[in-house]
């Protein structure tokens, strides 16, 4: 298989989440788009990872590293998703757009 | 680069399912309409794993990610008063974010087909066991740490989302707001929790 | 000390800038800042003359047989009438005398040349002193500052009398400036101010119409001859290519003119005649005299000390001045010879008229300048002498007609009479003044005017004669109206109202003071011999050359003849006027005095005649829409245009330009803060990510093309 297979999938993956995370408005829309990153960022580690043992790697780096962001990832969407009911609790509202009391 | 292999068609296959539900994820109006192409998408990467060989790998995602991620976004979703039903979820840096997003696809391309176009990957599965083998011993340390990780993450969600006395969103009251004026004149009231904007623009759109 | 004259002109200008800007706030009302600086002048003057003076003497005295000569002369004069004559007319052999080298009249220039434009175009400031300019500024400090202190008493309580003292101060300023330029152009300078002083002067008393007409008079007439000066001053120019005084007159002598040619003696000739036109114009000759008697209206110490010493005497000045110019072209000393004669004669008639005691010494003033002129035209020492004896006398007459005019309160002898018990001290100066006038030996006036006339004898010709004939009958005239202002001011009963009183001792003093040179003056230049050659000719002598050849002459014939016609007219006033008449005899005269009080209807020939022709062919219409509607239009386009354009700059340059540009940086600035930067504290995060992802991209895309 070509690698610029999965690679370009990747990118594309992680290209649409971008889109996603700048133009949801709804906090949990926003989470999903990084989800859709996180997951971009994976298939890209296990590509590599194959290109790599390919070149002599024996320690299955790639896997392994795309495991460990699995279960990062897991652990990112529940802080997550703890944070986004807090501004719920506290604006009523999960509109990413009215939490701008940072501005000048 | 050589023919098309079978390996690349269902690569392709599964690349194509995995992008255009991914868009869908981003455009679409209604959310749990969203949550559940996000499904889609993240199966459709569990597939990608398993062209590459990464059995274990791919079994996991399905685990983690449409198993227990997913749920947990309905969960906010529910929790979060989400509407249910189709609305404008977009915001003023739509163009802004199409513009980078484009951008950036069309330049990792670009980065991508000049360094590995021509590289062609060796499928050999890789087995749990020999996962297992470089886990356990290799990367130990690591993986003790994100069981650490795992566990503070665990702890500070729960913390953080804790319902303290008192608090907590109000029934919604029938209030008669700014009619979809994204303008606020004021802001609201810090202390007590209102439906927003947002509820009333809802029932704009709606009708 | 000559080298210091400059400051002679420059005390009264400095004075006269006090005056204005500090004068109100002196105890004197500034009138002590301008005595003070004509004194200082004054003695400055003293001092230079003196320097000149004996240099000149010295200069006579190392030339051989100057002194032989010159009693031959007189012994050749002095035998019988006829014999002494015709030995006159017949020039005497004249040995050629010898001049040494290195001897010579004393001048002394000392000039700065201003180049303001850097190299080409200059203009000379510069002061000559010689024995004219020296026997001037005696001249014009001792009476101005004679007429100075006069005025302190005179103009006392006059709600203008600072500005009166400035413009004193600035008159004499400016006559001095004339007489010590070295060049045409300052003599130009000083010739236009002393004219504008005169106005000032004569209009002071402004608010009677008569006295600005008068004075309006004054500037036009003279003006009309400062149009010939300057066309003098420009052929002078464009024959010798310089106007300094001193370059000119040695061109003239060397017989070249501007580039080595041979001197076009036509158009000097014209350059000259024009020249005069200059100085008829100002000094009040035939037919340009009209506006001195007008010029009366002002205070009398400005009569005195502008029209009887200074500003008039001015023309005769500027001839002696260029004297060795004039004498290069005969038809101008003709001309200059003819307008004296005239005018003398002229003048003389039309003061036997006047009721007005200012406007006899104004004719009797235009009469004697006529004198001077033609006296001129003939001998160099005979009318600058005269010139300087009349200064002191005839200043003399003017402030003693004001000492009565100050008692009486009216200029018109008609209001005068029997002043002799009242005003003592006036009588008996005024008669010294007249007598000098009249020419009674052996006051001054008797030896200026007998060496006038003597002039006039020896240098023979149709020109020579007339000046002797008129001359003589001239004297006779003169002595017969001083002879009827005598008696009618002084004799009989006061014709007049109120009570007459002497003047005050600042009025008394400088009429005594005067009448001291009135009547010794003429001692100083006796045509005898070594005493001549050690008098005023000497002192005042501009040529050795020409003062060797032109030996003063005596001629008892003729100083015996003009004193018994003066004789005759001092009869005939006494006889008229001793009972004072009814009726004015003069004016019974028929058709002799119409004509004599309609001045010869001169002034009915400028009003009716030309003034007239110029309204009726609208000439004068013309002249004034062109004056009304192009000069006039121009200078307020002008004004308008300054306006607008002070306008348009504060709108545009300053209101939309510069303010613009300082309101449009504000405004810039603000809307870069409202509407760029602020975007970058939205406080949206979405904003943010999608910032750091662009400039991630950015960052990317850098990498990738670098490696």
């Amino acid at each position: 298989m070509a690698a610029v297979y999965p690679l370009i999938f990747a990118a594309l993956l992680f290209c649409v989440g971008v889109y996603g995370v700048l133009s949801r408005r709804n906090a949990v829309l926003v989470l999903m788009s990084v989800e859709i990153m996180l997951a971009s960022v994976t298939i890209n580690l296990v590509t590599f990872g194959e290109i790599a043992k390919a070149r002599g790697d024996v320690l299955l780096t790639g896997q392994v590293f795309a495991l460990f962001v699995l279960a990062v990832g897991a652990a990112e969407v529940g802080v997550g998703l703890a944070l986004v009911l807090l501004l719920y609790r506290n604006r009523a509202s999960v509109n990413i757009d009215e939490a701008d009391l940072m501005k000048y | 680069m050589n023919g098309i292999t079978l390996p690349d068609v269902f690569m392709l296959l599964v690349a194509v399912l995995g992008g255009a539900t991914a868009i869908l994820v981003v455009v679409s109006r209604n959310v749990v309409h969203a949550a559940l192409y996000l499904v889609v998408t993240l199966l459709s990467v569990a597939g990608a794993f398993l062209m590459l060989g990464a059995e274990f790998l791919a079994w996991s995602q399905v685990l983690v990610y449409v198993g227990a991620v997913v749920v947990l976004i309905l969960f906010g979703l529910m929790l979060t008063r989400a509407p249910i039903g189709p609305m404008a979820q977009h915001n003023e840096q739509g163009v802004l974010a199409l513009g980078v997003s484009l951008a950036l696809f069309g330049f990792l391309c670009v980065v991508i087909f000049q360094a590995f176009g021509d590289v062609r990957l060796i499928l050999v599965p890789v087995t749990t066991a020999a996962i297992g083998e470089v886990l356990y011993v290799q990367w130990a340390f690591p993986f003790m740490s994100l069981g650490f990780l795992l566990t503070v993450a665990l702890i500070g969600a729960i913390v953080m989302a804790r319902r303290e006395e008192g608090e907590g969103p109000e029934p919604p009251a029938e209030t008669d707001a700014d009619a979809g004026s994204r303008l606020r004149p004021h802001r609201p009231d810090l202390t007590t929790a209102e439906p927003g904007v947002f509820a009333e623009r809802e029932q704009q759109v709606r009708s | 000390m000559s080298d210091y004259a400059w400051l002679i002109p420059a005390l009264p200008a400095v004075s006269a800038a006090l005056i204005v800007f500090f004068g109100k706030r002196l105890p004197k009302g500034g009138a002590e800042v301008g005595i003070a600086a004509i004194g200082l002048a004054f003695l400055l003057s003293v001092g230079v003359a003196v320097q000149v003076f004996s240099a000149n003497v010295a200069a006579v005295a190392q030339v051989p047989h100057a002194e032989e000569e010159a009693r031959a002369g007189t012994e050749v004069a002095g035998l019988g009438a006829p014999g002494g004559l015709l030995a006159a007319a017949a020039e005497p052999e004249e040995e050629t005398i010898e001049i040494p080298a290195g001897v010579s009249a004393f001048v002394r220039e000392r000039s700065v040349q201003l180049t303001p434009f850097g190299g080409q175009y200059g203009f000379e400031a510069g002061i000559r002193v010689d024995g004219l300019a020296a026997m001037m500024f005696l001249l014009v400090c001792f009476v101005s500052l004679l007429v100075q202190i006069y005025s302190t008493s005179y103009m006392q309580g006059d709600p203008r009398y600072t500005w009166y003292f400035a413009l004193l101060s600035m008159f004499t300023a400016s006559m001095l400036l004339l007489v010590i330029g070295n060049n045409l152009m300052l003599v130009l300078m000083g010739w236009e101010l002393v004219g504008i002083c005169s106005y000032l002067l004569i209009g002071f008393w402004w608010e009677e119409k008569a006295n600005s007409d008068a004075a309006i008079k004054a500037f036009l007439t003279t003006h009309l001859g400062d149009v010939g000066l300057m066309v003098g001053v420009i052929t002078m120019w464009s024959l010798f290519a310089t106007f300094n005084i001193g370059e000119i007159i040695a061109a003239v002598q060397a017989g070249t003119q501007a580039g080595g040619a041979a001197l076009d003696t036509g158009l000097l000739t014209f350059g000259l005649i024009a020249l005069f036109i200059g100085a008829i114009g100002k000094s009040a000759q035939f037919p340009l005299h009209t506006w001195l008697p007008d010029a009366m209206a002002g205070p009398t110490p400005v009569s005195a000390l502008i029209h009887a010493a200074t500003m008039v005497t001015a023309g005769i000045f500027l001839v002696a001045r260029l004297y060795p110019v004039f004498s290069a072209s005969a038809t101008a000393m003709a001309v200059v010879a003819v307008i004296g004669t005239i005018t003398l004669f002229m003048a003389g008639l039309l003061a036997v008229v006047q009721d007005d005691v200012k406007r006899v010494l104004a004719y009797s003033t235009i009469s004697q300048l006529g004198y001077m002129i033609a006296a001129l035209a003939f001998s160099y020492t005979a009318g600058i002498f005269h010139l300087f004896t009349h200064g002191f006398f005839k200043a003399l007459l003017f402030l003693g007609a004001g000492s009565l005019i100050h008692a009486v309160h009216s200029n018109n002898m008609s209001d005068m009479g029997g002043l002799r018990k009242f005003m003592p001290w006036t009588f008996w100066t005024f008669l010294v003044g007249s007598l000098a006038l009249a020419a009674i030996p052996p006051l001054a006036g008797f030896w200026s005017k007998d060496e006038v006339l003597a002039g006039g004898l020896e240098a023979g010709g149709y020109t020579g004669w007339l000046l002797v004939v008129l001359g003589s009958l001239g004297g006779m005239i003169t002595a017969f109206y001083m002879t009827r202002v005598m008696w009618l001011v002084f004799a009989g009963e006061f014709r007049g109202h109120g009570h007459p009183h002497e003047s005050p001792a600042a009025m008394k003093w400088p009429l005594a003071v005067l009448a001291v040179p009135a009547a010794v003056m003429g001692f100083f230049n006796l045509p005898f011999g070594t005493l001549h050659s050690r008098g005023f000719a000497a002192w005042t002598l501009f040529d050795l050359e020409y003062f060797t050849n032109h030996e003063a002459h005596f001629f008892l014939p003729m100083a015996l003849g003009t004193t018994l016609l003066a004789g005759v007219g001092i009869v005939v006033g006494t006889k008229l006027y001793r009972q004072v008449p009814e009726r004015e005899p003069m004016l019974e005269l028929g058709p002799v005095s119409g004509v004599l009080v309609n001045k010869f209807y001169l002034d009915r020939l400028s009003t009716d005649l030309i003034v007239r022709t110029l309204v009726r062919t609208k000439l004068a219409n013309a002249a004034y829409w062109l004056n009304d509607h192009v000069l006039d239009r121009t200078v307020f386009l002008l004004g308008v245009g300054t306006a607008k354009l002070g306008r348009g700059t504060y709108t545009y340059a300053d209101q939309r330009g510069i303010d613009g540009t300082v309101n449009g940086l504000a405004g810039g600035a603000g809307f870069l803060g409202r509407e760029v930067f602020r975007k970058f504290q939205s406080g949206n995060v979405q904003l943010y990510a999608g910032g750091m992802f662009a400039g991630v991209f950015l960052l990317a895309v850098l990498f990738a093309t670098a490696t």
